[in-house]
């Protein structure tokens, strides 16, 4: 699976939610029969995702965010958001 | 890696994790009879089942003790015509709320309130690919065509659906079936389920076993439809114990993942703990939760390595697998603190290999349903 491509707007079905977790102290992607521990760039590109942006705009946007050069960002979050994809917690339209 | 950091590591592991997940089982009462059903042999009747208020009572514990999801169970929860209520004060925890169910007994009304009250996935069970054989494992008319309709309506929903397909001999030559199956019905994900040998499946084992030869194809077949269907359905495969290396690490190691709570209220470290002797369950309406899962007799009996006997003790894959499953071990073995006799490493595997394999060869094509 290679991920969103740039104009393609990558969200999360229903069913599948961000999380914090006050007893762990960490956010959390929960899906059916899965909660994954996000880190700090997960948790950052997932909140990017609300359906609205194509993916050039959560790319700009994280970029911005946290003055990441964007080429470096796309390809980590193409990278994430593929692997969330194969699996069925991120769907792109 | 010397005696003391061995010890300290040790130490680690017979303390209480934060849980992850509850099993809720609402009832068990179900109209399907499945000879491999995970419930116990002795079934708890409506009269002692705990109340809407007590569950809503024991999620918002169970989420203030870190759990995250919430699988609703049974028997058939659907069974309850409190579910609703079950269901909102669910959700109301902040959990997420999944629904176990063969479809049987749901109706569309009920359905679409469990939605609105915001359910979060379905997990629906099914016995066969043809209401033939579904019905005749299932042990109930009709129930094949009835999960048809119920699938059709979770995916309008837009609520994301999971296939549980429990496989043994006699449906895992239909597993390319099941794959296809799950993907017309639109489900996200499917869990090709092997039966576990406890309780209704041992008594049934005859009859369930596959034979290494199927396994092996499974195997195949699974793979193929992976890369196949990457991105339309996620399958959960996991090969049969009694044909593996090692054992599973059963329920991601006793006392460390999740906890089950019975209709009648008792909590238990997996959903057939009760078939162990001499373990002693504490109650929701008697105890905090959070105090039953971190000091209950029964949590803290295989929590960890230090209840281990050999080949268990000295094994590196100790706090791996966890000496696999207690329940298992007693029924095969008679002793539960001995090595899951999935395990190569037990003395007791070859017997089990060679009883599956030989039990596989005579198929016995009869079984002793599940009943009250």
């Amino acid at each position: 699976m290679t991920g969103p491509e740039d104009g393609s707007r990558p969200y999360l079905p229903r069913g599948v939610r961000l999380r914090w977790c006050a007893v762990r102290g960490a956010w959390f992607l929960l899906a059916p029969e899965r909660a994954v521990k996000l880190d700090a760039v997960g948790s950052a590109i997932l909140s990017a995702l609300d359906g609205e942006r194509d993916f050039a705009g959560v790319v700009a946007k994280l970029s911005a965010d946290f003055g990441a050069p964007p080429e470096q960002v796309a390809t980590d979050a193409r990278k994430f958001l593929a692997d969330l994809m194969a699996r069925r917690m991120v769907e792109a339209a | 890696m010397n005696a003391e950091a061995l010890t300290a590591i040790e130490k680690a592991a017979d303390a209480a994790p934060i849980p992850m997940a509850l099993l809720a089982e609402l009832t068990h009462r179900c109209p399907l009879k499945c000879p491999y059903c995970s419930n116990p042999l002795d079934l708890i009747r409506r009269s002692s089942e705990l109340s809407a208020e007590t569950w809503a009572d024991v999620f918002a514990q169970a989420a203030a003790m870190g759990v995250l999801h919430v699988h609703l169970s049974g028997g058939e929860p659907a069974a309850r015509r409190d579910l609703p209520e079950i269901v909102e004060s669910a959700v109301t925890a902040g959990l997420y709320t999944n629904l176990i169910t063969s479809g049987v007994g749901l109706t569309e009304a009920t359905f679409a309130d469990l939605v609105a009250r915001g359910l979060d996935h379905v997990q629906l069970s099914i016995q066969g690919t043809d209401a033939t054989t579904a019905d005749r494992i299932g042990g109930y008319k009709g129930g094949f065509d009835t999960k048809m309709r119920v699938a059709a309506w979770i995916v309008a929903a837009g609520v994301p659906l999971t296939v549980n397909a429990v496989m043994h001999r006699q449906n895992l030559d239909r597993l390319s079936e099941t794959i296809d199956l799950a993907v017309r019905l639109g489900a996200r994900r499917l869990e090709v389920a092997h039966t576990q040998y406890h309780g209704w499946a041992y008594r049934n084992r005859a009859a369930l076993m596959p034979t290494p030869g199927q396994v092996a194809r499974s195997g195949e077949i699974v793979a193929e439809a992976r890369r196949r269907l990457e991105g339309v359905l996620a399958i959960d495969y996991v090969t049969p114990d009694h044909l593996a290396k090692y054992p599973k690490p059963c329920m991601g190691g006793w006392g460390r993942v999740g906890l089950n709570v019975t209709p009648s209220g008792k909590v238990l470290p997996c959903h057939a703990a009760e078939t162990i002797p001499g373990l002693v369950f504490d109650t929701v309406t008697e105890r905090p939760l959070a105090e039953i899962w971190r000091e209950g007799a029964a949590f803290t009996a295989f929590r960890g390595t230090g209840w281990m006997q050999e080949p268990c003790a000295s094994c590196p894959r100790k706090a791996v697998d966890w000496g696999g499953c207690r329940c298992q071990a007693l029924a095969w073995t008679g002793d539960a603190a001995a090595t899951d006799p999935a395990c190569t490493l037990s003395p007791h595997n070859a017997r089990m290999r060679a009883e599956a394999t030989g039990e596989a060869a005579d198929a016995d094509e009869a079984f002793a349903y599940r009943e009250m």
